[in-house]
């Protein structure tokens, strides 16, 4: 079959390209139905993420936040129709201690390996997880965000000491968000703080115990542990009050992407026995949680459907640029596509 | 219910000196008809996905199908007809024999030789071909079209904004079209060449499903070259 792969060729352009796919091969082919924009792919777009990278990566068809329905499954693992998340992390071999997304030799769609702005998407059998029918896919079209939190979540419960009185999240973007509301249904008798600076953002996170801005944050106050999702330049600042506020033996999760090195008050961070924990990406377990998450707790997708900044029909390349150009000038709220090319 | 027909009737005339049919010559060294096909299984709307090929071409196309894997209980492959509508007729007839028709089942047919179309044409034409009884695949005109019944001097030249080329996928309700080509005298039947003209000239509205300007028909040794290029240029750099 001749899959179109819609890819990014240079910035701001994209081309239809034509890959021979053999349906009956094993892989799992799945319909993408919803796509949704995420800051690493509007890198690729705007072609700031250096002219080396841009060199190396493109032509590359970008986003890694999608679902869609099953077509076609060799494994009969899926029921045709079924409608699946899409797991972008894509492991070449297995390791008994490592993480799928910490292995180097993984591969990662729309960062060097092809997204999935596809006609159809082949996957390995394993790499899509079951959603329930009835769920609403522009909610879940950025799952993969969700997984995020959900994986640094795993890590710190095995990582962190337990006393979970009161947790800081810090950055009032589409992630802080998300792990604000993550963590109040996963630990509901913890308060959780969301320490941001915009106003309009905060006035989202209705769910939280107390909000607090960067610029007001009472002297004596401590969390007992802190999750950074300010990135950029602003994860110096955040990691920087933190370690301030933070109680000792705290586990602070960076989850906020810097282009840039960062500087940490180490002293502090060795007076105060903390716990520096990275995380990135996310691996299939993690989707399966996400999912069980989503079923466990039916409010959640509408609070997290209070995310959703604009919905675009995709049906032609010109769609799919009015779609990453609008998503350019929203600074809150994820932008999806509704897949129909 | 919701069929596919791929008219896989060209003996490949227009191919030149080649020797077999143009739907069995390779693309990226897989045969065009198993690329189409294979696009069509992959929407599971259609009951039945009936390939309609020349009698003595019959056994190759049962053949490529298997050596392709393409071993699925809802591909059917019956011979064609004398020419584009005989050839429809066959499957609508097979339809009716085998499943037997409703009067609200539509028929998605599509050239074989047209292996680059998208899932969204093929969707869009089911979704048109439920409400419309007839749909037509098409394209903005790009060049000038230039009449001329002399095959010597220019007759007319419409407006350019008016004009679409047509490709396929062409969508039928396949009760309305049996129907409508029954009535036709034999001469007319020589003439319309194009299922959705029947319906057109018997005042029958068509609607028109945009195709892609890479939804090429794979005709002649030019477009084979074209195609096999579009393909390579685009693998994996």
């Amino acid at each position: 079959m001749i899959n179109q792969v819609y890819r990014l060729v240079s910035p701001r352009q994209f081309e239809v390209t034509y890959k021979d796919e053999s349906i009956v091969d094993n892989y799992l082919i799945v319909r993408p139905t919803h796509l949704s924009i995420c800051a690493a792919d509007q890198r690729y777009y705007t072609g700031t993420r250096g002219k080396e990278a841009m060199r190396k990566k493109l032509p590359m068809a970008l986003t890694h936040e999608g679902v869609g329905e099953v077509v076609f499954d060799p494994s009969n693992r899926f029921k045709i129709g079924s409608k699946v998340v899409m797991v972008p992390n894509t492991p070449v071999e297995n390791d008994p201690y490592i993480s799928e997304n910490y292995l180097r030799s993984s591969k990662f769609r729309s960062s060097g390996y092809d997204g999935f702005m596809q006609d159809y998407v082949f996957l390995n059998p394993d790499r899509a997880v079951q959603l329930p029918d009835d769920i609403n896919m522009d909610v879940v079209a950025f799952t993969e965000l969700m997984t995020i939190t959900v994986h640094a979540l795993r890590r710190f419960k095995q990582k962190a000491h337990p006393r979970v009185d009161i947790f800081g999240v810090w950055g009032d973007g589409n992630l802080g968000f998300i792990t604000c509301l993550f963590l109040k249904k996963l630990y509901p008798n913890s308060k959780v703080i969301i320490f941001g600076k915009t106003d309009y953002k905060l006035n989202h996170f209705s769910f939280v115990d107390e909000t607090l801005k960067i610029d007001d944050i009472p002297h004596d106050l401590t969390v007992d542990h802190a999750i950074e999702c300010a990135g950029g330049k602003g994860s110096q600042y955040a990691v920087e009050q933190i370690i301030d506020h933070i109680n000792p033996e705290g586990t602070i999760s960076l989850l906020g992407v810097s282009e840039y090195p960062i500087e940490v008050n180490t002293r502090m961070v060795l007076e105060k026995g903390l716990t520096l924990l990275g995380s990135s990406r996310s691996g299939v377990v993690d989707f399966e949680r996400t999912v069980e998450i989503f079923k466990e707790h039916q409010d959640i997708i509408d609070y997290l459907s209070t995310l959703i900044g604009e919905v675009f029909e995709v049906r032609k390349i010109k769609d799919a640029i009015n779609a990453f150009e609008n998503d350019l000038s929203n600074s809150w709220g994820k932008t999806v596509m509704r897949w129909k090319i | 219910m919701i069929y596919a027909g791929i008219l896989a009737g060209g003996k490949g005339t227009r191919m030149g000196n080649v020797p077999m049919p143009k739907q069995f010559l390779t693309l990226n060294d897989k045969p065009i008809i198993v690329h189409t096909v294979e696009k069509f299984i992959l929407n599971n709307q259609f009951k039945k996905i009936i390939i309609a090929t020349p009698k003595e071409w019959l056994n190759h196309t049962k053949n490529i199908l298997q050596k392709y894997k393409l071993d699925f209980a809802k591909l059917e492959v019956i011979t064609g007809g004398s020419d584009r509508n005989a050839t429809i007729m066959n499957i609508i007839d097979h339809i009716d024999t085998n499943f037997s028709l409703n009067d609200d089942d539509i028929l998605v047919t599509h050239d074989a030789v047209r292996p680059f179309l998208t899932h969204r044409i093929i969707q869009d034409n089911i979704d048109e071909g439920l409400k419309h009884g007839a749909v037509d695949t098409v394209i903005k005109a790009i060049d000038t079209i230039v009449e001329s019944k002399d095959n010597e001097y220019i007759s007319s030249i419409p407006r350019r904004d008016y004009m679409f080329q047509g490709q396929t996928p062409q969508t039928f309700n396949a009760k309305k079209l049996k129907q409508l080509y029954n009535e036709l005298t034999a001469e007319e039947k020589e003439i319309l060449t194009d299922a959705c003209k029947i319906f057109s000239i018997r005042g029958e509205k068509v609607k028109l499903v945009e195709g892609e300007i890479f939804n090429i028909k794979v005709t002649t040794p030019y477009d084979l070259n074209v195609a096999n290029a579009i393909i390579k240029g685009s693998i994996d750099q």
